[in-house]
């Protein structure tokens, strides 16, 4: 993160305040940390058992962004720090997401660096690995991207695809949104609903993984499952293309499918 | 992890939910002598995870001992929803008058958990949901308030009870709220909760799906040795070392990191016309022992014909994943054709540890998929 250029200004690890890191100074809490620094951000690593703490330390010290990567938090302590969050105006990415990156601007994330280029397709999705590979696939072709955002792998997490269409709706560097979803939950079927109904200004295409995935079984995200008949790819797809988003059969085709689209001056 | 029938009615009976009487028996004999102890018509219901068990011919009810031993012998050994049974569970046959539904779950969409009831029970909810949604009361929980008795009333009056049947049914569905909290359920459902024709509530059948990403707080179901009757070899395998894998039906292996990735691999290649055995996903950051184990499980699926390994490193290191597959090679021998897509972190080291064994590697995911399904269709050798 420091190496793309990213300011950060405090690390905190409890019982190591007063060290050090890649000469970042270590504080012990969050609001100490967030003092010294003038921070307006968090993104935390902590292990699950710990990581409700940590995102309640940093709403407490006011922090207005916080990123989540820890995998495997309780739906039950997630649906807490949503709700504050959501109460207090915080933006919470994740949990279970690779973060967020603004191309050559600022990531507050694991994401490799170098699959992105600087461009004009906001990316939002619910997987990290996939968004590398559709990313390189955009950037090979020449659409470089704006800011790439990934939502979180889990049940609960804190933005909807709708909460970032509404981000990429008012960016003036994004021209071209990709939503990279998968099964299980709805907030595929919700963004199609928007798109359609608030006529979303800017060209959007989607790609949705698990076609192949049987009902009842977690594929790999704890968010990823389909249960009874909800959730599915089919339903997402269909909802998609009911709302005039282009679905690409398969990643490479998202850059393809936005190519076009921006071709025709969209 | 979704508790069996007879675990769930003990969290729900420790909670003061009236269950019906009943034991777990694990041969016909033992269901012979608890249908005696209970001296009533009884109902001899197999003990699997899983909904939809009376429809799939898993619950027998009998009306003697004897019988109760017949139907269990039945039952015992026997498959039902291609789920081994175990154990069956002997219960008194309750006298039905209508049957509701209960549940906590959570809303994925409004980021809380919701009260879901019917006053028509022991059906597929979510066929009633499609079908009649005007049958179904949802009631969003607000997480820091929680589940209040009055809400509990509400939906106890809106199912169509009043006077003392209200305040009976309200005070179920609060001990239900508190087991849904207390176990951090996914799911917790009473399907059907009866009203007995005495006008009582019984929860006559229940299910407790538990966060698994919360059982750290419920160490007392960590090992539980009946899950294995559901679990394939390799699915357990790959429990044991943490590998996140889901058998399929097809003969195309596939390890992959990042569930995305792996989802949209599986989807390639069915695109492609080829049909994928499993979904495999290493995980970020595998180490080369992950990725040994990982082909160990894919390599001893019989249905197996060839494997593709589908790479994109991040966190990743294509040179872990590259000394992982030699690792595999040396240990388990690769038996089985295998298609290498690898790109990403140290991707020039992965490819140069693997071409100098001989290994083939490939940079695109697609032509990768089209060259693994070629493979499958020609019998894999």
């Amino acid at each position: 993160m420091l190496e793309y250029g990213t300011q950060i200004v405090a690390g905190m690890t409890p019982g190591k305040g007063g060290t050090s890191v890649h000469r970042v100074p270590v504080y012990d809490s969050v609001q100490e940390a967030k003092d010294a620094g003038d921070a307006n951000a968090s993104i935390i690593f902590v292990p699950a058992p710990f990581a409700t703490d940590a995102a309640f330390e940093a709403l407490d010290a006011g922090l207005k962004t916080i990123v989540i990567i820890t995998e495997h938090i309780p739906v039950r302590d997630a649906v807490q720090v949503m709700y504050r969050a959501k109460k207090e105006g915080v933006a919470v990415i994740g949990p279970n997401t690779p973060g967020i990156l603004t191309v050559g601007e600022c990531k507050l994330g694991i994401m490799p660096a170098h699959v992105f280029k600087q461009g004009v397709v906001g990316l939002a999705s619910r997987s990290g690995t996939l968004t590398y590979e559709i990313a390189a696939g955009l950037s090979a072709r020449g659409l470089g991207q704006s800011t790439c955002i990934g939502l979180g792998g889990d049940p609960i997490v804190g933005l909807s695809f709708i909460d970032v269409l509404r981000k990429f709706e008012r960016d003036e560097q994004t021209k071209a949104v990709a939503l990279i979803g998968e099964i299980g939950g709805n907030f595929e079927e919700q963004a199609a609903e928007f798109i359609a109904t608030e006529g979303y200004s800017k060209p959007v295409a989607a790609f949705v993984a698990g076609r192949t995935a049987p009902p009842g079984k977690r594929m790999g995200h704890a968010g990823a499952i389909i249960m009874g008949n909800t959730g599915t790819a089919a339903s997402k797809i269909e909802a998609f293309k009911r709302a005039g988003v282009s679905v690409a059969e398969k990643p490479s085709d998202v850059a393809k499918l936005l190519a076009d689209k921006l071709h025709q001056g969209f | 992890m979704r508790l069996f029938e007879y675990e769930a009615k003990q969290v729900f009976a420790k909670y003061g939910l009236p269950t019906p009487r009943g034991f777990l028996a694990k041969t016909a004999k033992e269901a012979r002598e608890f249908a005696s102890l209970i001296n009533a018509p009884v109902a001899v219901k197999s003990q699997i995870p899983v909904a939809g068990r009376a429809k799939a011919g898993g619950i027998l009810f009998v009306d003697s001992p004897a019988e109760a031993e017949k139907a269990a012998k039945q039952l015992l050994g026997s498959e039902v929803k291609g789920i081994k049974v175990l154990s069956v569970w002997v219960e008194e046959k309750i006298a039905i008058k209508k049957e509701l539904y209960f549940s906590i779950t959570v809303d994925r969409a409004n980021r809380c958990y919701v009260a879901v009831a019917s006053a028509e029970g022991g059906v597929d909810i979510e066929e009633l949901a499609r079908t009649s949604p005007e049958k179904i009361v949802k009631v969003l929980i607000d997480p820091v308030y929680g589940f209040r008795l009055y809400h509990a009333r509400q939906i106890a009056k809106r199912l169509g009870y009043t006077e003392n049947q209200m305040t009976e049914l309200a005070s179920i569905f609060l001990k239900h709220y508190r087991v849904a909290m207390d176990f951090d359920a996914e799911l917790a459902e009473m399907n059907p909760l009866v009203e007995t024709i005495d006008g009582k509530f019984m929860a006559a059948d229940t299910r407790l799906i538990i966060d698994d990403n919360a059982l750290f707080r419920h160490q007392e179901f960590t090992s539980r040795p009946m899950e294995e009757a559901e679990l394939t070899p390799q699915e357990l395998q790959a429990q044991k070392t943490g590998l996140a894998y889901v058998k399929l039906d097809g003969d195309v292996g596939i390890i992959g990191n990042g569930a995305g990735l792996v989802m949209a691999t599986l989807d390639a290649i069915q695109l492609y016309d080829g049909r994928p055995a499993n979904f495999l996903d290493v995980g970020g950051g595998a180490s080369a022992d992950m990725m040994a184990a990982a082909l160990d499980i894919v390599l001893s699926d019989p249905n197996v014909k060839v494997v593709f390994i589908n790479i994109l490193g991040g966190i990743t290191r294509c040179d872990e994943v590259a000394n992982g597959i030699l690792e595999a090679q040396k240990r388990v021998g690769l038996t089985k054709p295998m298609v290498i897509r690898l790109v990403g972190t140290n991707e020039e080291e992965g490819r140069r540890i693997l071409t100098d064994a001989g290994i083939h590697v490939l940079d695109s995911m697609e032509e990768a998929a089209q060259k693994t399904v070629e493979l499958s269709k020609s019998g894999g050798d």
